[in-house]
């Protein structure tokens, strides 16, 4: 056993410790200072604080980093750690920003709190390859979470959203705890790869399988792949517009990062293979059929939709599917397309967050008939709701688009030489031509159906504005030029060795 | 130089929607000039292109990590196409100068769908023509959702997911040739010279091609294209009949043929005397040609006439490229080009001299009408038209047909037995629209249109006679054209064809 460096430890843990410091800051300043104001002013300075210290812990990692692994794993940095930790960390600064416009709570210095708390769990579930911390952090990360969504306290159906949200999330958590202690009792260790040297072996122990299973549900709630989904929809639907985004965006990359992380280094050895006709047992197949109920489940049921937000759930829950796929082949390529694939939905998905947002703040609620004639209301948020939605749709020239093909290429480009995983690339393909219709409907409400009589022309809050703009011109950008990304990722995973 | 075609109608898009509100006649001229500098780069380039090369335009790596590269390029065969996509734009700004409605947004679609269409006809990286490709899709939706008529919205769907499902069947089948090749490079020469093998051709050349002719109007996945051409509004059923079908077209002959030339060859069976995928898409093309002349026959609607005019079309221009000998194939670009240009006059007619003014297409109530005393412009271009339309010689139609017929009569004398029917069948249902469109039938009590129809404009002017020129000028002088596209066809591209299959 190497000696304890605490120096180092805490070296290691300073992005981390910066963003619970400015937690804690934004909440005693929101206690102390800022209630006698009204709530945009307090949102504003309490998400400027928030947004400084994120800032302040991207610039920690990308100047002061240095490569090391504590204790096997407990705590890890490396470039990749590194990029998904700032990936969180952007995508928390637009959640940040996003809440400035909103005015669903009083409890200011609370909400910015728990958003940032959340954000130091997924830092943590990043740089970690120990169960026992992973499931510590990923439960910090879903309490915050749980909360977030009933924060609005006035909605009845946000709390039965959150309280949902809780027990399907207890539930899933106890299944991985599950599974964990098999793993722990199966190798004696905590850590990924010591584990997976421990379970490696020609045939599968049935503890494993059990194992394998309660793991892949207890992922499959957090990443809300089908058929362990039902919470999703009703909690994107009723939770506070920045929580909604926040769990759609932030916490897919955490999780989808983290599984990935699980199943390809805890579990190697287990695999098994998804090529028909001739399947292995292992987790590999497991995950496949979980990618297959969820881009069909997902995709056919956005559309009958009439809520926005119920839409965009179930197309995650088809996004899901599609990036299951990546881990499914498990290659150092898919965790490539992996990243860019989550990172550039996450981006769409919160710039439509952003737009329901705006939208709902001036009509009431989400429902697609809302968007009716929304171009003449407002010709650029309705730019930028069209450019996210096609993103998600995958039509080039948006980022959307690349990341799809990056994906499928990998899948096939797993087992060269056979086509044998062709068949979920045929589906995967299938489907997202089946979500093309429903995509569609909602930019034809946007842009062919008149407005409804007597609208006003819909007021964007300046900042909203900015940040639509700079959402939609990443997607854009990186759907152009998707090097830019892609370039920092790959250099990133090769050095890792994942 | 010739990558400013892309980039100025797409820039072209985004200054027109920086325009100031309501402003609506600079919008147009602001769309027709962009369209007409990029027909004139084209022009230029036409113009000086004589040996046959492929000249390259751009070539910059895109995406280096799988080999993807902006390489854009052209030989005579994009070069036709391009230069067909030129005119069309011009003429279907022309034709929509009674767009009032959303101007702005209307030719900002218009030149996005412009640009992407020269887009995929001078890319030479298969993941950049796939691009282009289905950045089509959606400026199309809106077009015919927005500004269409009939059952617009019902249309625009249709055509939206019928290209979508068309373009992932290609997805697929250019991901896995990707793969297979190792995936270095989307190179269009270099996937083409890879030796793919025989099994995996078989599998991948259907796919491919069928999924490119959803869009160039195969029968039986034809039926988007009555439907969306009827519902378009007419600068976009000019498009959608001139250019985009043909995007289909020049997918099928420059991917999937090319990509895949042993997918051609026979199967080592029979099955109901088809013995290749050959067989197969000629059979289907033959079954196009006829059907959809047949179906022209019995429409009530004239826009339906036309829009089932173009499926027969399509028909020859699908059968030329299965005859797999020179002419038949040259022929089929040549009929490419032909077809584009007499399908958008054609739906001019009926779109904007006709439907815009007497607001109805049923034939029974525009023959009540007596047209050609009212509009005889119109009258006069539609005669015209129809008689380019029917292969009469002096127009393009007859150098195209009559090459695919030869090259049909080389490689299948059975079907071109057929195709001869389906050439009457054609002269039949032109001169019936046309005579109960414009002409009176005897017996029936005259009903001129109550208030009075407004005269033909001069933009409609210009631009009928800019298309009928072009169809005159490559009857007359086809060489025009075949100097460039039998080159091309010689190209080493193509070698795969001709050594595999080609006879």
């Amino acid at each position: 056993m190497i000696a304890i460096n605490n120096a180092q430890l805490l070296r290691l843990a300073w992005p981390e410790i910066i963003v619970v410091a400015t937690a804690l800051i934004v909440m005693a300043a929101d206690f102390l200072f800022l209630h006698r104001f009204s709530t945009h002013v307090r949102f504003s300075l309490a998400a400027g604080l928030g947004v400084l210290g994120c800032a302040g812990a991207i610039i920690r990692i990308l100047f002061a980093s240095e490569i090391a692994n504590i204790f096997d794993g407990v705590l890890i940095s490396n470039p990749l750690t590194h990029l998904v930790q700032i990936a969180v960390l952007v995508l928390t600064i637009f959640t940040l920003l996003l809440s400035v416009d909103s005015a669903f709570t009083q409890h200011v210095g609370e909400f910015v709190l728990l958003l940032l708390v959340a954000t130091t769990g997924m830092m943590f579930l990043a740089g970690t390859q120990d169960l026992l911390v992973i499931f510590i952090s990923l439960e910090l990360l879903s309490l915050s979470l749980y909360i977030l969504v009933a924060f609005n306290k006035s909605s009845a159906q946000s709390w039965e959203a959150a309280l949902k949200y809780f027990l399907f999330g207890g539930m899933s958590a106890a299944f991985l705890l599950f599974g964990f202690s098999l793993l722990y009792g199966l190798s004696n260790s905590t850590s990924l790869p010591l584990i997976a040297a421990a379970i490696h072996g020609p045939a599968l122990n049935p503890l494993l399988v059990i194992a394998i299973v309660t793991t892949a549900i207890g992922f499959g709630f957090k990443i809300a792949a089908a058929p362990f989904h039902f919470w999703a929809p009703d909690v994107y639907q009723v939770a506070p517009a920045p929580s909604a985004a926040f769990i759609a965006s932030g916490s897919k990359v955490a999780s989808f990062f983290l599984f990935f992380q699980v199943m390809a280094l805890g579990f190697a050895g287990t695999e098994g293979t998804a090529v028909l006709p001739n399947l292995v047992r292992g987790w590999v197949p497991v995950l496949a059929l979980m990618a297959t109920v969820s881009m069909l489940l997902g995709n056919l049921v956005a559309i009958r939709q009439s809520s926005l937000r119920r839409l965009l759930a179930y197309s995650a829950i088809a996004h899901a599917g599609y990036m299951l796929l990546a881990i499914v082949v498990h290659t150092q390529q898919s965790l490539d397309a992996l990243l860019y694939y989550v990172v550039t939905y996450a981006l769409a998905t919160l710039g439509a967050f952003a737009v329901i947002a705006v939208v709902e703040q001036q009509k009431g609620d989400d429902q697609l008939s809302n968007f009716n004639g929304l171009c003449r209301q407002s010709p650029v948020l309705s730019f930028c709701l069209a450019v996210f939605i096609l993103s998600l749709a995958g039509i080039p020239p948006l980022a959307g688009f690349f990341a799809k093909f990056y994906l499928f290429v990998t899948v096939l480009n797993a087992t060269p030489g056979s086509m044998g995983l062709l068949w979920l690339v045929v589906l995967a393909i299938a489907m997202s031509a089946v979500s093309l219709y429903y995509y569609l409907r909602v930019l034809k409400r946007v842009y062919v159906t008149p407005p409804a009589v007597g609208v006003a022309a819909i007021r964007t809050p300046l900042l909203s504005q900015v940040i639509l703009i700079v959402l939609a011109a990443a997607v854009l950008l990186l759907g152009c030029a998707p090097q830019l990304l892609l370039r920092w990722i790959e250099a990133a995973v090769r050095v890792s060795g994942l | 130089m010739l990558a400013w075609t892309i980039y100025i109608s797409f820039l072209g898009a985004a200054g027109l929607l920086l325009l100031p509100k309501g402003s609506v006649s600079s919008a147009r001229i602001f769309a027709l000039l962009t369209a007409v500098i990029g027909f004139g780069i084209t022009l230029i380039y036409f113009l000086q292109h004589r040996t046959g090369e492929m000249l390259t335009i751009t070539r910059v790596p895109w995406v280096p990590t799988l080999g993807i590269e902006f390489h854009l390029a052209a030989d005579g065969i994009s070069l036709t196409l391009a230069l067909l996509t030129g005119i069309i734009a011009i003429t279907g700004i022309l034709f929509s100068w009674n767009i009032e409605e959303r101007t702005k947004e209307f030719f900002a679609f218009y030149l996005l769908l412009i640009g992407a269409v020269y887009g995929v006809f001078l890319s030479y990286d298969l993941f950049l023509l796939f691009v282009f490709y289905e950045i089509v899709i959606i400026p199309k939706y809106f077009l015919i959702a927005i500004w269409g008529s009939t059952r617009r919205e019902y249309g625009a769907m249709k055509l939206a997911l019928y290209s979508f499902v068309g373009s992932a069947m290609v997805l697929i089948g250019l991901i896995a040739a990707f793969v297979v090749a190792g995936a270095k490079t989307t190179s269009l020469s270099q996937l083409a010279q890879f030796p793919f093998s025989p099994h995996f051709q078989m599998g991948a050349f259907p796919l491919v091609f069928i999924g490119f002719a959803i869009l160039a109007g195969m029968w039986p996945f034809h039926t988007w294209a009555p439907t969306g051409h009827v519902a378009a509004p007419t600068a976009a059923s000019m498009l959608l009949a001139g250019v985009v079908m043909k995007l289909g077209a020049y997918g099928c002959l420059r991917v999937a043929m090319v990509l895949f030339p042993l997918g051609l060859g026979p199967w080592g069976f029979h099955v109901l005397a088809l013995g290749s995928w050959r067989d197969v898409f000629a059979l289907l093309a033959v079954i196009g040609i006829i059907y959809g002349a047949l179906v022209a026959l019995v429409q009530k609607d004239f826009k339906f006439v036309i829009g089932y005019s173009s499926v027969s079309h399509m028909g020859f221009i699908l059968l030329g490229l299965m005859t797999l000998n020179q002419i038949g194939i040259s022929g089929a670009v040549l009929q490419m080009f032909s077809h584009g240009s007499l399908a958008g006059l054609l739906f001019a007619v009926v779109g904007r001299m006709v439907y815009a003014r007497t607001l109805t297409r049923d034939l029974a109530a525009l023959n009540a009408m007596n047209l050609h005393k009212i509009i005889p412009f119109a009258a006069v271009t539609f005669v015209i038209a129809g008689m380019a339309s029917m292969g009469l010689p002096g127009f393009s139609g007859f150098v195209a047909e009559l090459m695919i017929l030869i090259g049909v009569w080389r490689a299948y004398p059975l079907l071109a037995l057929c195709v001869g029917l389906g050439l009457i069948v054609g002269v039949v249902y032109v001169w019936r629209a046309m005579q109960k469109a414009f002409f009176i039938s005897s017996g029936i009590e005259s009903a001129p249109p109550n208030p009075p129809l407004p005269p033909i404009t001069m933009p409609e002017r210009i631009g009928a006679v800019i298309l009928i020129a072009t169809s005159v000028l490559v009857g007359l002088y086809p060489q025009m054209l075949l100097n460039i596209v039998v080159p091309a066809l010689n190209s080493p591209l193509f070698d795969g064809l001709r050594k595999g299959s080609w006879q």
